[in-house]
C-alpha cells in the first residue's frame, strides 16, 4: 500500500471505530455544529458519491451501460432493513454481548448484509446477460431494475406498495463518508491494478482483449458484482437515513440519475464522478431558489455542461488523478 | 467542499426567529408526477392563510406561509422538511397529499416535537408514527368501508375489483373493501391488478368481464381510470365502475367522456352540498383563483384552517401546547364535513358519493363513519 492509500485506510478505521462506540462519528468533527438541513445534505452527496462511482466500473471503466442500478439499490435497503426494522429485535439480543456496541454492530452487520445480498443480485443478473452488449444489455439491465421494484411492490412481509416505516435512523455524516471513502478507495484501487487493466482492455476492445487471453464476461461479471455491491451499501444508508422505503424510491429515474451522473463527471474518470455527484446534489439545493423553475434550470446546466464538456467534467483528464499514469 | 458549504451557511432565512410573524411550513408536490394534487392542496392552504392574515392574524402575529417543493420524488420530501425545521423555525408542518412522503417527513415531526397536520395521506401508517402527526382526511379502511356500504345499497353483489398494485393507496382502499364486502355477504368474483403508467387494461377487463361483474371496483387514480373505463366499454363490460377520491380530477372526465358516465366515487365533499361552510369556500375560492376547487383545495384549507384553531386555543405556537389543542379538536366546521380528531389522530367525518353525470360530479349522498 502506497502513502496514500494509508491515509485513506487510517481515516477509514478511525470513522468506523469511532462509529461503532458512539453511533455518532461526527459528534467529535468541527461539522457537529451543522444544522440538521446541511447535515442531510452532505449524507446525500456521500450517498450519491458511493451510488456514482460503483456505477461507474460498470458503465466508465469496462464500457457496458447497465440502467438497473436503482434495483440493486433497493436490494440493499430492504436487505438492510430486513436487519433492523423487520428482525429489528431479534437481532439486537443476538449482539447483545457486543454491550454499547451493539446498535452499531447491528448497523454494520445490516449494511454488510444488504451490500451482499445486492451482489449475489448482480451476480445472477450479469452471468446470463453479460453476454449482451451496448443496447441490448441497458434494456435486460433496465428489465431487472423494474422486476426487483415490483418483486418488493408486490411482497407484503416488506410492506408492499405501502413501503417500510420505522428503519431506525443510524445513518450519519461519518458512516456515509467512511463507506464513500471506502468505496473510491476499492474502485480505484481495482482499476489501477493488474488485474484492472482487464475491465479497460473490454471497454477499449473486447474482440481484441479476448485475444490477448482476457475473459471478457468474467471481467464484466466482476465490475457488475462490484458495482452491485456498492450500490446495496448505498440503498442500505439511505434507508436508513430517510427511515422509510417504498419501491417507489428505486424507480428507473433513480438509476437515470445516477448515470446522469457518471456521464457529467466523465466515464471512467473517479474522481471527476465524484465531483459531479457531490456537485448535482448541491446543485439540486442551490435552485431550491427558482421554485418551480429548478428542473427547466438544472436541465439547461446540463445540456450546456454536455455541449461544452462532451467527455464530462474531468472525462479524459485521468493521468493527472493517476498513479500510474494510465488512464484510471 | 467547504466553499459550498459557506454559500449554504449564508443561506439562513432572514425572517427566522423574527418575533412578528409566526412561520407555518407546508410541503407539496407542485411539481412532478402528482402535481395536479400538490398545487390543489397549495392553493387551498395559501387561501386559509391569506384570509386569517387579512383578519388580523392569529395571536397577534401575521403567520408566514412557507412552501417548499417535493418535486413528487421521494426522498426529495425529507430534505425540504429537514430544511425548514432547522431553517426556518416553523412552529407546524402542513402537507403532504402522497402517504408515502408525509411518512418522510412523520418521523422528523415527531422528532423535533412540531406538530404535523397532513391534509390528504390516506394511509393508516402516517398518523401511527407519533402523538405528534395529525390528518384531516378519512383513511383507506374507512373509504373501502364506505364503497361497499353504497355498493351493498344498491344490491350489487357480484363485484370485481381492479387494483393499482404500485399505489398503496390503491391497495389499501382494495383491501378494506374487499373485506367489509365479503363479511357483509357481497363476492368478489375477480381480482386484477395493473401498475400506474400502464396504458392498456383489455386484458384485465376480459377476464372480469366472463365473470359479470354488477360492478367494477377501480380503486387506482384518476390517470388510468379513465382509460379504463374507455376500454371497459369497448370490450362491452356495462357494469358501472366504482372508486375513491383518487378519481377527482377533471382529466377523469377529459379521458373518459361518455364512458365513465354512471360510474361512482367517494369523496370528501362536493361542490353540490348546500353547507354554508361549503358554499363560503368556494365563492372565495372561485374570486380567487378563477377556476373550481377540487377536494385536495378543500382539504389543504381544512388542514390550514384546524391548525390556527388550534393555536388560537391553546394561545401559544408552541409545540407540545399546540399538539395539545390540536388533538383536543371537536366538531370544527370545516369544509369537508365536521372534523373530530380521534385518538389516533386521525379525523372522524362523512364521506359524500359522487356521480359522473353528464361530464358533472353529481352529489349522490352522504355516508356517515
Amino acid at each position: 500500500m502506497g502513502a496514500r492509500s494509508g491515509f485513506l485506510a487510517a481515516v477509514l478505521a478511525a470513522f468506523v471505530i469511532s462509529g461503532l462506540f458512539t453511533g455518532h462519528p461526527e459528534a467529535a468533527w468541527p461539522l457537529a455544529q451543522l444544522d440538521d438541513y446541511l447535515l442531510n445534505i452532505l449524507i446525500l452527496a456521500g450517498i450519491n458519491v458511493v451510488l456514482a462511482t460503483s456505477l461507474n466500473i460498470v458503465n466508465g471503466h469496462t464500457g457496458q451501460f447497465s440502467l438497473g442500478h436503482a434495483g440493486f439499490m433497493a436490494v440493499g435497503a430492504y436487505g438492510s432493513a430486513a436487519l433492523t426494522q423487520i428482525n429489528g429485535k431479534a437481532c439486537l439480543a443476538a449482539l447483545s454481548f457486543l454491550g454499547p456496541c451493539a446498535q452499531g454492530g447491528l448497523f454494520v452487520c445490516a449494511l454488510l448484509f444488504g451490500a451482499a445480498l445486492a451482489a449475489l443480485a448482480g451476480l445472477a443478473v450479469g452471468l446470463p446477460s453479460l453476454r449482451l452488449r451496448g443496447d441490448y444489455l441497458a434494456i435486460v439491465t433496465l428489465g431487472f431494475g423494474e422486476i426487483i421494484r415490483v418483486v418488493f411492490q408486490n411482497t407484503e412481509a416488506v410492506g408492499g406498495a405501502r413501503g417500510l416505516t420505522g428503519i431506525p435512523p443510524q445513518t450519519t455524516l461519518g458512516w456515509t463518508w467512511a463507506v464513500a471513502a471506502l468505496c473510491i478507495y476499492c474502485v480505484s484501487a481495482l482499476v489501477n491494478s493488474t488485474y484492472g487493466r482487464g475491465f479497460l482492455a473490454v471497454r477499449d476492445d473486447e474482440i481484441a482483449a479476448e485475444a490477448m487471453g482476457i475473459n471478457p464476461t468474467r471481467y464484466k461479471v466482476t465490475a457488475f458484482v462490484v458495482g452491485a455491491f456498492f450500490a446495496g451499501l448505498a440503498g442500505a444508508l439511505y434507508a436508513h437515513l430517510i427511515g422509510y422505503i417504498s419501491p417507489e424510491g428505486f424507480t428507473f429515474l433513480k438509476s437515470v440519475d445516477v448515470v446522469v451522473m457518471v456521464i457529467l463527471g466523465g466515464m471512467g474518470s473517479t474522481v471527476g464522478v465524484a465531483f459531479a455527484a457531490v456537485g448535482l446534489t448541491v446543485l439540486n439545493e442551490l435552485l431550491r431558489q427558482a421554485e418551480q423553475y429548478r428542473m427547466v434550470a438544472f436541465s439547461l446546466l446540463l445540456i450546456v455542461l454536455m455541449i461544452t464538456r462532451p467527455q464530462g467534467l474531468l472525462g479524459g483528464m485521468g493521468r493527472f488523478f493517476s498513479r500510474k499514469g494510465g488512464n484510471p | 467542499m467547504l466553499p459550498l458549504l459557506g454559500v449554504f451557511a449564508c443561506k439562513k432565512s432572514p425572517d427566522a426567529g423574527s418575533l412578528d410573524v409566526i412561520p407555518v411550513g407546508e410541503f407539496a408536490s407542485l411539481t412532478g408526477a402528482t402535481a395536479s394534487f400538490g398545487q390543489s392542496s397549495h392553493k387551498g392552504t395559501q387561501m386559509a392563510i391569506d384570509e386569517v392574515n387579512a383578519a388580523g392574524g392569529v395571536l397577534g402575529k401575521k403567520l408566514k406561509l412557507i412552501t417548499e417543493d417535493d418535486q413528487s420524488r421521494p426522498g426529495e420530501a425529507a430534505t425540504v422538511v429537514r430544511k425548514m425545521l432547522s431553517r426556518d423555525k416553523i412552529v407546524a408542518l402542513l402537507g403532504e397529499v402522497a402517504s408515502s412522503r408525509s411518512l418522510e417527513a412523520a418521523p422528523l415531526c415527531q422528532q423535533a416535537g412540531i406538530p404535523m397536520i397532513s391534509p390528504a395521506s390516506t394511509n393508516p401508517k402516517v398518523t401511527e408514527v407519533g402523538d405528534f402527526v395529525f390528518r384531516v382526511c378519512f383513511i383507506d379502511p374507512f373509504q373501502g368501508t364506505v364503497l361497499s356500504k353504497f355498493a351493498l345499497s344498491k344490491g350489487w353483489k357480484k363485484v370485481a375489483v381492479l387494483t393499482d398494485v404500485k399505489q398503496d393507496y390503491s391497495v389499501g382502499l382494495s383491501q378494506y373493501f374487499k373485506k367489509h364486502f365479503t363479511a357483509n355477504g357481497g363476492e368478489i368474483v375477480g381480482e386484477q391488478s395493473y401498475s400506474s403508467g400502464d396504458k392498456d387494461f383489455k386484458a384485465q377487463l376480459t377476464a372480469i368481464k366472463g365473470s359479470q361483474p354488477d360492478a367494477v371496483v377501480a380503486s387506482g387514480y384518476y390517470t388510468e381510470t379513465g382509460l379504463i373505463s374507455l376500454q371497459a366499454r369497448e370490450l362491452q363490460v356495462n357494469a358501472p365502475l366504482l372508486g375513491g377520491d383518487g378519481w377527482d380530477s377533471p382529466s377523469l372526465v377529459e379521458v373518459g367522456g361518455k364512458a365513465i358516465e354512471g360510474s361512482f366515487f367517494s369523496n370528501h365533499f362536493s361542490v353540490e352540498d348546500p353547507a354554508p361552510a361549503i358554499q363560503g369556500f368556494l365563492k372565495k375560492y372561485r374570486t380567487k383563483f378563477g377556476a373550481e376547487p377540487d377536494a385536495m383545495s378543500a382539504l389543504g384549507y381544512d388542514s390550514a384552517m384546524i391548525l390556527v384553531d388550534a393555536m388560537k386555543r391553546a394561545g401559544t405556537s408552541e409545540g407540545p401546547k399546540l399538539k395539545a389543542a390540536i388533538a383536543s379538536t371537536k366538531d370544527f366546521a370545516a369544509v369537508t364535513g365536521k372534523i373530530t380528531l380521534n385518538a389516533e389522530r386521525n379525523a372522524d367525518k362523512s364521506a359524500v358519493m359522487l356521480e359522473v353525470k353528464g361530464g358533472q360530479f353529481r352529489y349522490v349522498e352522504t355516508v356517515a363513519p
